[in-house]
């Protein structure tokens, strides 16, 4: 088999799709995984150190291109599949399946995915330009300087439209994992059944918990709980 | 169940080939007994057709009794009408109420161009079978059939994925228009057995090719396809078949010559 065709294959172009979202899932831990030292209770003095180590790593630096990677294929290969599926059939039904044969998120992925994609650029905007471009305001912590990154949060959470724009977006990230997470193990040949169930379960408990755990965080700091 | 008649609206799909353009026309239908299958209703209804010197309505059709794959109907949304595991010409009248309007369509899909009316090609298939759906067998006396032995459970799933019949509901149900059910079932019930095992790397790198050839699209694993086979093809033989294309594309030797 040609290379190329990973690219035009039924089966390759769904491989491309599954690796790098099981790729963007792992990047999802992390990040809600340092976010949540918000919730430390210490004024973001543990939240900026992350942020910092974060911020001056070199390691760090090199993934985060590979990370920006991950979001173009998928974000490009996700358009090209659903503009390629979409003109398999060209006249369509009076009346349609709809949810008798499958769950809504499953076939709303691409408007998922781009609720979640335009909520991407809102974000980086606000938090991830600033921290690298733009610059934050400074804080001394343990005698060194380092960016504000909780203040930052505090102020950009502080309007609600913000927030209301994070728990929808998280919202539909919920739905997009949901269907993803499984369907990506499936793309890669996974069919043991009782595996299958497992990761199906798994799958919806990391989307909901993950979810939920990125929603409270600009939820918290606009009712003053952090 | 206790036998009643009844009186139907259709709203049939009605196109004359498959260069020209298609619409629905709305057809009645008297005293249909609900012991009919649903193709025998078609039958009272082009009866009535060709006694009025009208166009009866042209649908595809052949065993009549579940296995041939032929009765290809999109009823009310749902292709093979609204009962689990049936096919059209297995559904009985008895699923419908007197007065009750019934929207038919043909299968949709740019690989199943419409020949006629509710008659769609599905040579499609044929092709990507011919693409790799085969074994290879030396000519001579028939050999013994327990000669290999097979693990129960490999020939148990093997015979569940044979059980497709081709009928190309998986591909009306789905929203990409994958055929990758079908196609996946083929697959598996030859790659499950030994005497499959010869051709095994081939046939998954072909039979995917030809799909892609015949304008099919990409799964993406809603479902919508196992919810509406009538042979209750499972789902899971689509990431058997994604195992056995990854396996043959990048796990095992190439084929040098
Ligand atoms: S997999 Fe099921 S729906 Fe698809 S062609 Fe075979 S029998 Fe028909
Ligand atoms: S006519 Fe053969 S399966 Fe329906």
């Amino acid at each position: 088999m040609k290379w190329s065709e990973i690219f035009t294959s039924a089966i390759g172009k769904k491989l491309v799709m599954g690796l790098s979202g099981l790729f963007l899932i792992s990047f999802l831990v992390i990040h809600v995984g340092l976010n949540a030292c918000i919730w430390a209770n210490d004024g973001g003095v543990m939240f900026n150190k992350a942020a910092h180590f974060m911020d001056t790593s070199v390691v760090i630096r090199i993934i985060e291109v590979v990370l920006f990677a991950g979001f173009f294929i998928h974000i490009i290969q996700g358009i090209v599949l659903e503009i390629q599926n979409r003109s398999k059939r060209k006249t369509g039904y009076q009346v349609k399946l709809g949810n008798r044969g499958s769950k809504w998120n499953s076939r709303y992925m691409g408007l998922l995915g781009t609720i979640v994609f335009m909520f991407l650029i809102i974000h980086w905007k606000q938090f991830w330009i600033p921290s690298r471009f733009t610059g934050v305001n400074p804080v001394m912590i343990d005698g060194k300087e380092m960016q504000n990154m909780f203040n930052l949060m505090k102020v950009t959470f502080s309007e609600l439209w913000v927030v209301i724009i994070y728990v929808v977006a998280c919202y539909s990230l919920c739905w997009h994992l949901i269907h993803g997470f499984q369907s990506a193990f499936r793309t890669i040949g996974v069919y043991n059944s009782r595996y299958l169930s497992l990761i199906n379960k798994t799958g919806i408990g990391f989307s909901v918990i993950v979810s939920l755990a990125f929603a409270m965080m600009p939820v918290s700091m606009y009712l003053n709980w952090v | 169940m206790e036998h009643y008649t009844m009186n139907l609206t259709l709203k049939v799909w009605r196109q004359k080939n498959s260069a020209s353009n298609g619409r629905f026309e709305t057809l009645e239908v008297k005293n249909i007994s609900s012991e009919m299958s649903f193709l025998e209703m078609f039958d009272v209804l082009n009866e009535r057709l060709v006694n009025e010197g009208k166009d009866p309505v042209a649908f595809d059709h052949d065993c009549r009794e579940g296995i041939c794959g032929m009765c290809s109907m999109y009823i009310n949304g749902r292709p093979h009408g609204p009962w689990h595991g049936t096919t059209t010409c297995q559904l009985h009248m008895r699923a419908f109420k007197d007065g009750d309007t019934i929207v038919v369509e043909p299968w949709r899909a740019n690989a199943f161009p419409v020949i006629k009316d509710l008659m769609v090609d599905r040579t499609a298939f044929d092709r990507i079978i011919q693409a790799g759906g085969y074994i290879s067998v030396n000519t001579g006396n028939a050999v013994d059939g327990n000669a290999i032995p097979i693990e129960r459970y490999k020939a148990e799933k093997s015979f569940a994925a044979a059980a497709c019949i081709g009928c190309g509901a998986c591909v009306a149900a789905c929203k990409n228009s994958s055929a990758m059910l079908f196609t996946a079932a083929k697959v598996s019930h030859l790659a499950l057995l030994p005497q499959g095992d010869p051709e095994r790397k081939t046939r998954a790198l072909n039979m995917i090719a030809q799909m892609d050839k015949e304008g099919f699209g990409s799964c993406t694993n809603t479902g919508a396809c196992e919810a509406v086979c009538p042979k209750e093809i499972s789902i899971d033989y689509i990431a058997r078949l994604n195992s056995e294309y990854v396996s043959a594309a990048f796990l095992q030797d190439e084929e040098k010559e």
